[in-house]
Parts: C-alpha cells; structure tokens; sequence
C-alpha cells in the first residue's frame, strides 16, 4: 500500500538553511509584535477617547483587524496598497499585515487591562503631582501590562505562526519560504514540511518558556 | 468618474467563493466540535497518564502554522494514495484545528464549574452520568460559549488559507479576478466587505451574550 520512500538526508542537509530561515521568522514576529504592541497602546487610548475621529479611526482599526483574515491583511497591504503607489516588498508587506493584525488584537486586550486599573491609581498619581501622560506612562502602562502578559505571549506565538504566510505573497527567506524553495526544487514536500513543522513547534515552545521565566523574574513581588 | 470592469459574472464569482469559506467552515466547526467537546470531556476528568498525551497531541495543532498542516495533510494523503479530494483535506484539517482549540474551551468551561456544586449535586443522590448532564454541562456551556463563538468565527477566518492546496474560496476566487482585471484594491475590499459581513453581526452577539450572561452572574 504504502510504495512511497521517504527520504529524509537532504531534508536534514537544508537543516541549516531552514534554522536561518526560522530566524527571520522569528525576526518577523518580534518586530511585529513591537509595532503592534506601540500601537495598540495609542488605539485601546483611542477607543477610550471622547474625540469622535479617534474613537472612530481606532474602532475601525480593530474590528477591521478582528473580523476579516489575516491573509486578507497580508494580500492588503502586498497587492491593495499598489493602487496607492506604495509597493511594499514582500517581507515588508508581511511584517505591516501581521502588525495591523497584532494591533488590532492587542488593542481589545489592553483595552480589557485598562478597564481594570481603578480610577482611583489615576487620581492619587495626579494629586501627587504627576501630569496627566506621566500618570499613564508610569502608574497605569507598567501596571496593564502585568495584566495583559499572558494574552501577550499568546498573541507572540500567534504572531510567529502567522509569518508562515509569509509565502503566499512571495517571501522566500522566512521558514516557510525556505521550506517552499525546497520543495520546488526536489518535490519531497512531506519531509521538508515534517522537519518545518517541528522547528515551528519548537520556536512557539520557546516564546511560551521564554516569557514565562521572564513573567517570574518580572513578576516575582 | 469611478469605472470598474468588475462584471455581475465575477460578484456571483465571489458570493460563490464566499459559499465554499462557509460550507468548508460549517463541516470543520461541527467536527471539530463534535471531536473538542469528547476530548475537552476526556482532558478534564481523566488521570494525567490519558490527560497529557492527548493534551500533547493537541498542543502540536496549536502551535504549527495551519499552512503547514494543509501542506503535510495534502501531501501525506497523495503518500498514502487516498482518492479524495482537496476539499476534504482542507476540511479534516480544519476540523482537527478547531477541535485542539474547542478541546481547551469545553476543559476550561467543565473546570469552572465549582467543585461543591458538583458535590452538592452527587450528595443530593444523582449520579455521576446525572450531576455531568444536569449540573456540570448547563454551567460549563455558560462559560464556554462565548468563547465557543469566538473560535467559530476564528476557523472563518483561517479557511482562506485554504487556497494553498487549491481550493477557490473567498479570497482565491478575488484573486482570480484581480489577474483578469487588475484592480487588486477594489476586489479585495469587497472580498474584506464579506468577510466583514459574515464576522462582525456574529461577533457582536457573542459579545452581548457573554456582557449579558456575565451581568445576570
């Protein structure tokens, strides 16, 4: 039944080509999730924002964000912003697609932390004297982003596995598009993708590991 | 004056596109429900030596890139020679998908119920079958739910990568017309405009329902 060899050496001979590529994956990730995590701070403020134009542009941010495909954001930002003039590369429209998804998500998020800061941390850091950005920056920001940590570290994982789709627009440097440039060129597709598919497994595991020493050392007191 | 040459043809093209995301959504979310609540059912009251390795198995369609997995299914079924078609992979995969997902909720759900309750209700005579289907299920579907809407709309979404192993939904079939008529911004904001529409009523109800059953807590 099963008259199929598998050949698993020259999967194992890309092995280092794949670890590269899997570093700029994990590139990818980190940088988006840096983007978004900066902007999803100016849109969960600006869902809290009595201005009509902030609260409007940022509820449209994130629902757009959450309620279509990531894909779609991707193919947005690498075919859509053509007719604008603006041609991304394909790393660059990746790394701009996942970033809008990650803020979009995270915005709902922070916006969950905040609501959970009492009112009262705000007062009693102005009546000490702090301005108004002072107090945010350092009363509230510190103290939603303990809450949101467990959230963030999903959205990081998240954020890494949505760089696989990095190949439905062309990118050939990030594992996914390494793995795919193999395949192409010797059509041992289940090998490749198998050995794709562990180091993908493994890389989440370190973003969970990783943040949880990092929660332990942080959150300690 | 804005002209188009996006013909009535290719907005049935895309309706029908939008017609396959939501068959291939509707088979993957009942199987994977179907299969998320027996192993969510098995993760919450089995011994850790039946727990874990389910859990591990589960754990691994979480954290592989869904792209991946239509690939290693795709390819794995042309190893094994299996007549049937891409849709089903995509659908099967899918299922699994959501049931590694639906698996964790119905856990979580079942665990939040409290543990007096459920001694309340074997004290009060039933048994253990009686205190899961009376007790424990009403109470963990509370819980659950919103979440459950949540991941329903979640597998929506992640059934346009799909396209990959060549299936024409949604997002394929606007990318077939962007080919023919080159105005990729324009049809893929309609593509958007669907998926919007068939996300968001879904998604404000789930958050009422969950505001609503929170508030009568």
């Amino acid at each position: 039944m099963l008259n199929y060899t598998f050949h698993w050496r020259p999967a194992f001979n890309a092995l280092p080509d794949m670890l590269w590529g899997a570093l700029v994956s994990l590139q990818i990730a980190v940088l988006s999730m840096v983007i978004g995590v900066v902007l999803a701070v100016f849109l969960a403020l600006g869902r809290q924002s009595n201005n009509k134009f902030l609260y409007g542009f940022s509820t449209g941010w994130v629902e757009l964000a959450r309620n279509t495909p990531a894909l779609f954001q991707i193919y947005m930002t690498y075919f859509g912003l053509g007719s604008f003039g603006i041609h991304l590369d394909s790393y660059v429209a990746l790394l701009a697609g996942i970033a809008f998804n990650n803020a979009g998500y995270l915005a709902e998020t922070f916006r969950g932390g905040l609501r959970a800061i009492p009112h009262t941390q705000t007062r009693a850091a102005r009546s000490l004297g702090m301005t108004a950005p002072q107090a945010f920056r350092l009363i509230v920001l510190p103290q939603m982003f303990r809450i949101v940590f467990y959230p963030m570290t999903n959205q990081m994982v998240w954020a890494l596995l949505m760089t696989s789709l990095g190949v439905t627009v062309g990118l050939n440097t990030d594992l996914t598009g390494v793995t795919q440039d193999l395949n192409v060129r010797t059509f041992r597709t289940f090998e490749f993708f198998a050995i794709a598919a562990v180091i993908y497994y493994l890389l989440a595991k370190l973003i969970t590991l990783s943040s949880r020493l990092f929660a332990w050392r942080l959150f300690r007191y | 004056m804005f002209e188009t040459s996006l013909t009535w043809n290719d907005t049935i093209f895309l309706l029908q596109g939008a017609g396959t995301t939501l068959t291939i959504t509707f088979w993957a979310v009942l199987g994977g429900t179907i299969l998320g609540m027996l192993f969510g059912l098995i993760r919450a009251t089995s011994p850790w030596w039946v727990n874990a390795p389910i859990g591990f198995v589960l754990d691994i369609l979480r954290s592989v890139p869904l792209l991946i997995q239509f690939v290693l299914a795709n390819s794995f079924k042309s190893i094994l020679k299996l007549q049937v078609s891409a849709f089903t992979v995509g659908c099967v995969v899918l299922a699994l998908y959501t049931a590694a997902y639906c698996a964790e909720i119905v856990r979580g759900g079942i665990l939040a119920v409290p543990p007096t309750t459920r001694r309340a209700a074997r004290s009060l005579g039933m048994t253990y079958t009686q205190d899961l289907t009376n007790i424990v299920f009403p109470m963990a579907l509370r819980v659950a739910l919103p979440s459950w809407i949540g991941l329903t709309l979640g597998v929506m979404k992640d059934t346009a990568l799909v396209l990959w192993i060549g299936i024409v939904e949604l997002l394929r079939a606007s990318q077939v017309i962007v080919t023919r008529i080159q105005e990729p911004l324009f049809v893929l904001s309609i593509a958007g405009l669907i998926y919007f529409l068939m996300s968001f009523p879904i998604a404000r109800l789930g958050a009422r329902l969950e505001k609503r059953w929170r508030e009568n807590d």
